[in-house]
């Protein structure tokens, strides 16, 4: 039934056509995305070869009850946005009640990444402010080299930092869609651009699930590490 | 519950009545319309203005480069001025200029009329790249201009990020920022060619313009964000006194050029295919005979976009990457010469037996086939390894990319320009100045860059503000094609504009060309068609009776 | 204004550099058969157009043309017959090369260490050159080069062949020059204000002439500066080479495999000797522990090459004797001083 004729934008025939193209572009920025990530990946396996030791110990002091609560947390926002789209496929009525969910489990992401960052910084972690000792390092058992040191944790910044900076964005979609679909503008036949966040949201949680390894879980962890 | 979705019943509603009759130039009227269009062809015109300048710009930079060389003193500028305009030179002209040139003003205009389509799958997007675009533009103008950075456009550290006292990080930051307007070019236009192609337009039946601009934008989407991520850590090391590339710091300065090459060498073929395109497109039409070859000239618009991400490493021979690297890339990047000249003799091929004249968009494309013919067979000197330790970083490299990007690429442009100008504008130019432009920058061109194969070999190093006085013969004749070359570019303006306000009326069809651009009217109306044509036949068919006006 | 006067003349034909060894003559072939074959193509390719232009030009406005959509034996042809050409170029390319990469017995070394703006080479006897380098004809030389700041390169047109000398790690080239004469030196990457400035001489002279010169400007030898510094810097401390020495044995280390804590080995080449003073926990010896401080701050690029030239030329018995084994002269003191 075509009651309230949904916004068809001139250049396409049909819906189906946009429809299409909304999901391919969504596809193809992807692809794009993780080259942008890739060449940060690649750049720490790089030195990872030459300094493995260094980064190891310094991946030893991240705070990985906080990573895996957050993963925890990404998951679970990825389990709610797939129940959003289906809503939103199949005109179910909780869809805003999903969407809210996955925000605010975005927003826990952030709130605890944040915590994470201050405590960080606070344990001298941050290797260009002034709590960051070279000495700790060097007079470390076994010791490390701080500059290798510092190279890890920069990296461990920058990739987590840009991570975060695409959940915000991701969390403004998400917020964008839940006032359409209040709106009752979010429809089954124009459903694509709730598919098309979503896809993003997904590509944003799987980002996730090779940076938490690649930064946190290369190195055998102690019970102290356990703690907020 | 599902509930079924009537697509049929979901058909675009035709455009107005009258539109047909209206130019999109004026429809719809005022200024301000321009800066909130989302119609590809006003959005192309924007992206013409803007290059357009920035050509400019970058030019002024290389003429007062060519000045201050022809004294072996380098009298006119101070060493640190002279460093600095280089590096604007490269920065605006492969940023700013080249990159966004053909894909943002003919691919921009032409790839909806080339499909059949009424727009691009994304106007509103194609609008944001526009803005972000000049965002990035102005933010780099005012870095490398105002400001002043003088680390060439490669912004190799630790020179970059320790030792450079400039303003480096802002022109880092425009430079990331126009990436993102590639980004969404790329993105367009590969789902402009997936899902809005007209009934009947298969694959096979694809204009080779379109090949090469569905082969750029890949590149684009694949290439540009490595560039985006390296300019991040470069800014990071700088703002934060970290050694990332730093050895001193604990860095490596190689893997910045790794990560800087991966990027920057596709980017070069960004640059050419979009040319190589227009070819396609004006050799048969001024040869009145279907394109030989049409599948290996696709093909080898993929086989060049796939190849050129495997050969990066030629740029680092001689920078302390190991034997085997250096012969592994050797091999891939004589790999890449294939494609390139499976294009050239296809070209040739299609003029046997053709039926050829020769206007301005004729002579353009013989410049550059003949130009880039030469520029890319120089490629084979750098990369056999023996010769690149001689010549590399020296006016031989010089040479081999100017005759390439400048020879090629921008004579293709022009000649693109010239062809398409009925179409965009309605309007004639004037025959005997285009012809002369055409020769004038032909002749310029080779006396400015033949002559520096010549300084390269002998060994003159490349970004020097000063050099030994027995190279001075030599830098005057390429100083002085110079002057030529810059009159050749800059006659263009007045008879384009003229032809304006008084050129006479195109009409749909003025070279009789194929091609669905050229059943619409000149200029076409705002939706391009007034009904969505049907293709059922390829794209160059050419034999037989000429067309009808 | 940059005196020009010291640089080399060049004589000969106009448009060719000479060639200072039988590699650049090599080089040379090399790129004239790249030009036969490219001109050749390029020529074809330009008669080709400027050919059908004139044939085929339109004589008749209602002239028709045929359709020749492509021809499959002709895109085979052209696209495979370059492959063996290429595999050639190559080939060639491939070997000439190697003359630069691979080492040569009994070469004659020379250090280099470049920074803005200047060249400041080491002989191994510890003569010292800015901007210049003497060498002696017919003869292979070694090149080890580094800098102290950004990245440059060590171009030397005559010889056909540059190098790009990078911070923080010691690269090697070989040449071999073949005729005496004066060569130009260039800088190729591009290194700040100053890179057009910071280019030289390399002096090629006959053997005893090389020697004459090298007595001229004698001085200590790099091996030697290095042993005042293994000393002044305490190294010995630890590297006794005795029953009490706290770190490994350094002599007859140069080129040897050497056992890497965590498992692992490495070649004790210049680079792992002079990584090991300003990065000690990097590659540590198996069986010792990781306790060496750094001395990268107190050290220039010019004391690391005097140090690797010592250690390089340790032999069994040359690890200097600790001065407290000794007994103290007659009323010398041998207590704390009295208040």
């Amino acid at each position: 039934m075509a009651v309230d004729t949904p916004a068809l934008e001139t250049q396409f025939t049909t819906l189906e056509q946009q429809h299409q193209s909304t999901l391919l572009g969504m596809w193809i920025f992807l692809d794009t995305e993780i080259l942008l990530f890739g060449g940060l990946f690649v750049s720490v396996f790089a030195y990872r070869v030459w300094y493995g030791d260094d980064f190891d110990m310094a991946s030893g002091r991240l705070n990985v009850l906080i990573g895996g609560v957050n993963t925890v947390v990404l998951l679970t926002s990825s389990l709610t946005m797939a129940l959003a789209v289906h809503a939103a496929l199949t005109g179910g009525r909780r869809l805003a009640l999903w969407l809210v969910l996955t925000a605010v489990l975005g927003l826990a992401f952030l709130g605890l990444k944040g915590y994470e960052y201050l405590s960080d910084y606070r344990e001298g972690l941050v290797p260009w402010t002034a709590r960051f000792s070279a000495r700790e390092w060097t007079e470390h058992t076994p010791p490390a080299d701080p500059q290798h040191v510092a190279l890890f944790l920069i990296f461990y910044y920058v990739m987590t930092g840009l991570h975060a900076v695409h959940l915000s964005v991701g969390i403004g979609l998400v917020v964008w869609l839940t006032r359409r679909a209040m709106a009752g503008r979010v429809t089954p036949d124009r459903s694509d651009v709730a598919e098309a966040i979503g896809l993003y949201w997904h590509f944003v949680d799987v980002v996730w699930i090779f940076l938490l390894p690649l930064l946190y879980l290369s190195v055998h962890h102690t019970p102290e590490d356990f703690h907020f | 519950m599902t509930t079924v979705v009537d697509y049929e019943s979901q058909a675009a509603p035709p455009p107005p009545d009258d539109e047909a009759t209206r130019s999109y130039l004026t429809d719809p009227p005022g200024w301000r319309s321009w800066l909130v269009t989302t119609d590809h062809k006003r959005i192309a015109l924007l992206y013409m203005i803007t290059v357009t300048l920035f050509f400019l710009v970058g030019g002024a930079a290389a003429t007062v480069i060519r000045l201050n060389l022809i004294d072996p003193r380098g009298g006119l500028v101070t060493a640190e001025l002279y460093n600095k305009l280089f590096t604007a030179h490269g920065v605006i002209m492969v940023w700013l200029f080249l990159i966004p040139v053909i894909p943002s003003v003919l691919g921009n205009f032409l790839l909806p009329l080339m499909l059949g389509a009424r727009d691009l799958a994304y106007p509103r997007v194609n609008l944001l790249s526009w803005y972000v675009f000049v965002l990035g533009s102005l933010v780099t103008l005012f870095a490398v201009l105002v400001g002043g950075v003088d680390t060439g456009w490669t912004f190799y550290p630790p020179f970059t990020t320790k030792s450079s006292y400039t303003y480096v990080n802002l022109a880092a930051l425009g430079v990331f920022i126009t990436g993102f307007s590639t980004i969404m070019t790329g993105l367009n236009f590969v789902v402009t060619v997936h899902t809005l192609r007209a009934p009947g337009m298969t694959w096979g039946r694809l204009p080779l313009f379109v090949w090469s601009l569905y082969a750029t934008s890949v590149i684009m989407l694949l290439a540009t964000p490595v560039l985006a991520t390296v300019m991040v850590l470069i800014v990071v090391e700088r703002a934060l006194g970290m050694g990332i590339f730093d050895p001193a710091l604990g860095g490596d300065p190689v893997l910045f050029q790794h990560l800087f090459w991966f990027y920057s060498h596709p980017a070069v073929y960004i640059m050419i295919l979009p040319g190589m395109g227009v070819m396609s497109e004006i050799i048969p039409c001024f040869s009145r005979k279907h394109i030989f070859g049409y599948a290996f000239v696709a093909a080898a618009s993929v086989g060049i976009a796939v190849l050129g991400f495997l050969v990066w490493g030629h740029h680092m021979f001689v920078a302390g990457q190991s034997v085997y690297a250096a012969m592994v890339f050797s091999a891939l990047s004589y790999a890449v010469a294939i494609p390139s000249a499976v294009k050239v003799f296809n070209w040739t091929a299609t003029m046997y037996r053709g039926s050829i004249i020769f206007e301005a968009p004729m002579l353009y494309s013989l410049g550059f086939v003949s130009l880039f013919t030469v520029g890319g067979l120089t490629g084979l000197f750098l990369a056999a390894l023996g010769i690149d330790q001689h010549v590399h970083d020296t006016y031989f490299i010089i040479a081999h990319f100017h005759f390439i990007m400048v020879g090629g690429m921008v004579s293709a442009y022009f000649a693109g320009l010239h062809f398409w100008w009925p179409k965009i504008t309605g309007r004639r130019f004037s025959r005997p100045w285009g012809r002369l432009a055409s020769l004038l920058i032909f002749a310029g061109f080779m006396l400015t860059f033949l002559p520096q194969f010549i300084l390269g070999y002998l060994g003159m190093p490349r970004r020097y503000h000063h050099y030994p006085p027995e190279f001075q013969v030599l830098n005057v004749l390429s100083s002085a094609g110079a002057s030529i070359l810059a009159t050749g570019y800059l006659l263009p303006l007045p008879y384009l504009l003229w032809s304006l306000r008084r050129g006479p009326d195109a009409g749909p069809n003025p070279w009789h060309a194929t091609g669905l651009e050229w059943q619409t009217t000149s200029p076409p109306p705002k939706h391009n068609f007034t009904r969505t044509p049907v293709v059922t036949t390829g794209p160059y068919e050419y034999h037989g009776a000429p067309h009808g006006g | 204004m940059p005196d020009r006067s010291h640089l080399p003349q060049i004589p000969g034909l106009p448009f060719w550099p000479q060639q200072a060894s039988e590699h650049a003559a090599q080089v040379d072939h090399l790129f004239l058969f790249l030009l036969a074959v490219t001109g050749g193509v390029a020529l074809l390719v330009i008669v080709l157009l400027v050919g059908f232009s004139f044939l085929y030009h339109r004589r008749r406005e209602d002239e028709t043309t045929p359709r020749i959509a492509g021809s499959l034996p002709l895109e085979l042809f052209w696209t495979l017959a370059p492959v063996p050409i290429f595999v050639v170029m190559y080939v060639w390319g491939v070997r000439v090369y190697m003359h630069t990469v691979r080492p040569s017995a009994d070469a004659y070394e020379v250090f280099v260490v470049g920074k803005q703006w200047m060249w400041k080479i080491q002989h191994p006897d510890g003569q010292r050159e800015i901007n210049e380098l003497h060498i002696p004809v017919d003869r292979a030389v070694k090149l080890t080069l580094i800098s102290e700041d950004v990245v440059h390169d060590f171009g030397m047109p005559e010889f056909r062949t540059k190098i790009d000398v990078l911070p923080g790690r010691y690269v090697s080239t070989w040449v071999h020059p073949s005729k005496t004469g004066r060569f130009r030196l260039v800088c190729n990457q591009y290194c700040g204000t100053a890179h057009a400035s910071m280019v030289g001489v390399i002096d090629v002279s006959r053997p005893d002439e090389h020697e004459a010169w090298l007595r001229d400007h004698a001085e200590g030898s790099a091996a030697l500066e290095g042993r005042k510094l293994f000393l002044k810097l305490q190294c010995l401390a630890c590297h006794s080479a005795d029953a009490a020495a706290r770190a490994p044995v350094l002599e007859g280390l140069y080129g040897r495999n050497v056992h890497l804590r965590g498992g692992g080995t490495t070649t004790a080449d210049e680079n792992y000797i002079r990584e090991s003073i300003v990065r000690p926990r990097a590659k540590v010896v198996e069986g010792w522990e990781p306790v060496m401080p750094t001395f990268q701050s107190q050290l220039s690029e010019e004391d690391l090459i005097h140090l690797v030239a010592y250690i390089r030329s340790l032999r069994p018995g040359d690890t200097p004797v600790p001065t407290n084994h000794f007994p103290a002269p007659v009323g010398a003191p041998t207590g704390p001083a009295k208040p």
